[in-house]
């Protein structure tokens, strides 16, 4: 076997224990998150090594599969998982007794992604998606109790509830594909399933599985824990939860849906219908939301249905197109939680009154923040607007005109919200609000995520290039 | 690309583009206020200098894109970093780049916070307003199109007047929920004619219905730009509370941008549909010429007035646009051109009289001839502009445009005449208050007359008013042959 195509994981994995072994000491908040820092980088270091030596290869009899497309989600999830570390590591609203375990469960959770993403067997996905989640169910509670607030645990029993009911769908579902198949390998389910595209039961076990990705896409129907958990979950966890997660569900999808049918009208219908009600309801209700995490949560709805314009092609091109477009949705998220974090003076929400005047107070701050507003709303240079041209073309080149008119409507419904984050900013006046410090690792992470959101909106074709060799190199 | 020429071994549109974004990205590291003032100064100057090599390098005998680059972008795509220039972009580029200059000396004692910010700002708008006039592919096009929207919020919503988040917020929104519906469009071409190259989409075989929803799609965007009634209700606002550079590059380059998209696009790209939409056009710029100049006569602030003014003038313009003759088109080119250089000047001589009376209310400013003689003298030369008086540059522009009116139809023509009374009532009565009033003048004894950076400013435009007013010829040269070309193209388009 081949250790050193392992070595994110393997980076990860020792990482965790070493951080477990440091958990079981008293007050090492501090030493645990220099070791997941250090570990996480060298995860990110691997990955690098790894997309740019194109190391491929079949492991554990040929349920986990290293390509290139596999190693590009792991790089963008363990670059997530860095950024998260590196700007968040003072974890203001986690009790100091469980700050190591809190990086234990980072670590367990970023592996827990990466499996995910070079999964093709049903058996492996499942426990890798289940190590991620599982991760995150224990994270959302781990934040600082207010007096007469719980409102982390709330979301925390939400998260566990839909979650929990969200994989019983997906195992339902595999259920059927196996059942239909008599396989659990990707390869072999697919050519099966190929040949009984018709039968009723193909498509519900499909419906089902993708349901349960869904739920970590939090695409519409499966989205209703978001707004929830990322306004009860600590602003650290929130900035890990809101993209990284959902890189690894797109691969997961791409990945399902290369066994699908790409003729088959009735998926691409059902894909249809999610996007367009998922970029509605999630940017209509963004539109009154108070708190900033809430409204970034709603928001994220509204990109999930942006990503689906691509996967709804069923073609490599608008594979390609989603995965650019994830990797800068991450980017971009990342950038505004770094900003939310910071302002955030004892790890309490942020509402986006709070925010007047920032640009007195942080200028930086204010300016990465307002960049990454501008890049979610889609608004050129950022990678925002290129990755949605990039959407649409793809979706267009279909034959989708209808759903890509919705969703350039939906662009101009979704600025509004983006735009008051701006306006409070830099046309309120700061008041008595106190100045916000942006420490210096945490200036230079954000000063790097705005070059990245700006680089890949002004200089995208070899990202591009890259996402759409990785989707066609995928191979059953 | 047998439709670029390069003159020259330079890139000097990349320079004209990329030098003001340099500057910005140097002028937070300067020293001081003054240092960011006179900075920005210099920059834009040597733009201003390098952009008139543009017009002595112009060759006005052949309808191709001159001083032509191009690099690939997103190849995958077939999206390439294409520029050029040709007979209708040059003045309206030329224009841009000498106007910057005079924003930068009328913000120099009226911008007093933040201002570094203030000038990235404007470097920034002259990047993004020179990149659209420049872009030859549509992508690029785009990108410019909308990245402008950001600094001209900025620019309305921190430097603006009381009611700048409104102004601004409605401004974005506007503009933007008109321009999201282009891409679509633009993509559709895309995937007819498999390039984004502005050129290469024109004359394309689109299907007729193609053409028709791909024009109400550009329509929409370009008319919330020029702006055509009724979709006009944003500039008021943004024009009220803007700071006085932010008035004058809504006024003289924003406002063109829109017009400009339907003379590069809309005309060329889809023949059937302007054929089809046409007659609905001529008649909102009627109605807009009319609307335009009875709210003006109306108005009591005189930021308003020239505001509402804007939209008569752009309904000249539009008008002569979809005239489709070469009369009608060459007019509104040269009205564009008047425009900016016109409304420009009178959004800074109110700018003037805001920094001495802090009102732009004609009730406060009246009978100031007697103190500010200069001021005054400059003020009646633009308003003369204005109201398309013989021998300054709006009638040679406006005499165009109602020619080529009258050769379409001459009862539409004829609609357009009371527009005509209008603008001289209303500029005449802006006239008669400001310099002479009534006999309860307020005391204006204490105001003084202009400075010799506001001489300075305000000097080259009413030096243009007069050269163009007198002596068109060489301004109207350079785009005989490119509007022929355009008229060309659209007979070529049209079934026959």
């Amino acid at each position: 076997m081949n250790l050193y195509l392992l070595s994110p994981e393997l980076a990860l994995i020792h990482g965790a224990l070493l951080v477990f072994g440091i958990s079981l000491f008293e007050g090492r908040g501090r030493m645990a998150a220099r070791v997941a820092a250090l570990f996480a980088l060298s995860a990110v270091v691997a990955s690098a090594v790894s997309v740019m030596n194109g190391w491929q290869g079949d492991l554990f009899y040929g349920a986990y599969r290293v390509d290139l497309f596999s190693q590009l989600f792991k790089l963008v999830i363990t670059l997530g998982a860095a950024a998260v570390i590196l700007f968040g590591r003072e974890l203001k609203d986690i009790h100091e007794s469980v700050r190591p375990e809190y990086f234990l469960f980072l670590l367990l959770g970023t592996l827990g992604l990466v499996i995910l993403v070079s999964s093709v067997e049903l058996i492996t996905l499942f426990v890798a998606l289940e190590l991620s989640s599982y991760a995150l169910y224990l994270m959302v509670p781990l934040r600082r109790e207010r007096p007469g607030l719980r409102v982390q645990m709330e979301s925390a029993a939400k998260y566990v509830m839909f979650g929990v009911a969200a994989t019983g769908i997906l195992l339902f579902g595999m259920s059927y594909l196996f059942g239909l198949t008599g396989s659990t390998y990707f390869s072999e389910i697919a050519p099966a399933l190929a040949a009984r595209w018709s039968d009723p039961a193909a498509i519900l076990g499909v419906a089902m599985v993708l349901a349960g990705l869904f739920f970590k896409l939090a695409a519409f129907p499966m989205h209703i824990w978001t707004p929830d958990v990322y306004q009860g979950a600590s602003n650290e966890t929130t900035a890990f939860i809101a993209g990284v997660p959902k890189a690894g569900a797109i691969a997961v999808i791409i990945r399902f849906l290369l066994c699908a049918d790409p003729s088959d009208g009735t998926l691409a219908m059902t894909l249809t219908v999610v996007a367009v009600a998922s970029m509605f309801f999630g940017n209509l209700a963004a539109l009154v939301q108070k708190d900033i995490k809430r409204m970034l949560g709603y928001s994220s709805i509204a990109h999930a249905g942006y990503v689906l314009l691509g996967l709804v092609t069923l073609k490599a091109a608008g594979y390609a197109a989603a995965v650019f477009y994830i990797f800068g949705f991450v980017v971009m998220g990342l950038a505004a939680f770094l900003v939310i974090c910071q302002v955030s003076r004892d790890g309490e929400n942020v509402l986006i009154e709070d925010l007047s005047g920032l640009h007195t107070r942080a200028p930086l701050a204010a300016f990465v923040l307002g960049s990454s507003m501008f890049a979610l709303a889609g608004i050129p240079p950022f990678v925002g607007f290129t990755g949605k041209f990039v959407l649409m073309t793809e979706a267009l080149r279909s034959g989708y005109t209808l759903l890509v008119v919705l969703a350039a409507v939906n662009t101009a419904i979704g600025i509004y919200y983006y735009l008051s984050v701006v306006r409070v900013m830099y046309f309120a006046e700061a008041g008595d609000r106190p100045a916000v410090r942006m420490d210096a690792v945490a200036s230079v992470v954000g000063v790097v995520l705005l070059l990245t959101v700006l680089a890949m909106g002004v200089l995208p074709s070899r990202l591009l290039e890259a996402a759409l060799t990785a989707v066609r190199g995928v191979t059953l | 690309m047998d439709f670029l020429t390069t003159n020259g071994s330079w890139p000097i549109l990349s320079v004209l583009i990329f030098l003001p974004l340099c500057g910005a990205l140097v002028l937070p590291l300067l020293p001081g206020d003054r240092g960011a003032r006179v900075w920005t100064l210099i920059v834009t100057f040597v733009n201003a200098g390098l952009s008139l090599k543009l017009y002595t390098g112009f060759d006005a005998s052949t309808a191709k894109y001159q001083f032509g680059e191009t690099v690939p972008w997103i190849p995958s795509l077939n999206i390439n970093y294409t520029l050029g220039v040709d007979g209708i972009s040059l003045l309206l580029v030329l224009m841009t780049t000498l106007i910057m200059p005079l924003c930068v000396l009328c913000s120099w004692r009226a911008v007093s916070s933040r201002v570094k910010s203030f000038f990235v700002c404007i470097l920034l708008m002259e990047t993004s307003m020179l990149g659209v006039f420049m872009a030859l592919d549509f992508v690029l096009f785009y990108v410019f199109w909308e990245a402008m929207l950001i600094p001209m919020f900025l620019l309305i919503g921190v430097w603006g007047g009381p009611r700048k988040v409104y102004a601004s917020v409605k401004f974005f929104l506007y503009t933007l929920a008109g321009s999201v519906l282009l891409p679509v469009a633009i993509i559709a071409l895309y995937l007819h004619a498999h390039t984004f190259s502005i050129p290469e989409l024109m004359g394309q075989p689109y299907s007729a219905m193609l053409q028709n929803w791909v024009f109400l799609a550009f329509f929409l965007a370009f008319a919330i730009k020029v702006p055509m009634f009724p979709f006009h209700t944003w500039l008021p606002a943004a024009h009220v509370e803007a700071p006085t550079a932010g008035s004058v590059l809504l006024a003289s380059v924003l406002l063109k941008m829109g017009a400009y998209g339907f003379l590069r696009f809309c005309l060329p790209m889809t023949p059937v549909g302007v054929e089809t939409f046409g007659p609905f056009v001529l008649a909102l710029s009627v109605v807009g010429i009319i609307y335009g100049g009875l709210t003006a006569l109306a108005q009591s602030d005189m930021k308003r007035l020239v505001a509402y003014s804007s939209v008569a003038h752009m309904g000249f313009v539009t008008l002569g646009i979809f005239v489709l003759n070469p009369r009608g088109i060459e007019g509104a080119i040269l009205q564009m051109v008047n425009h900016g250089i016109t409304t420009g000047a009178l959004f800074l001589c109110v700018g003037m009289i805001y920094e001495r009376t802090h009102s732009r209310e004609l009730a406060t400013a009246t009978g100031i001839g007697r103190v500010m003689p200069v001021y005054v003298t400059l003020l009646a030369l633009f308003g003369l502009s204005s109201m398309a008086f013989p021998g300054t540059n709006s009638f040679v522009g406006e005499f165009l445009v109602l020619a080529g009116s009258f050769a379409f139809s001459t009862k539409m023509a004829a609609l357009t005449i009371p527009g005509v009374v209008l603008s001289a009532a209303y500029m005449l009565r802006m006239l008669q208050r400001v310099i002479w009033g009534g006999t309860d003048n307020p005391d204006t004894s204490h105001l003084t007359d202009l400075n010799w950076r506001e001489i300075v400013t305000l000097a080259p435009l009413a030096a243009f008013v007069l050269w163009i007013g007198l002596a068109p010829t060489p301004f109207m040269d350079v785009f005989h042959v490119s509007v022929a070309h355009l008229i060309e193209q659209v007979r070529a388009g049209l079934p026959l």
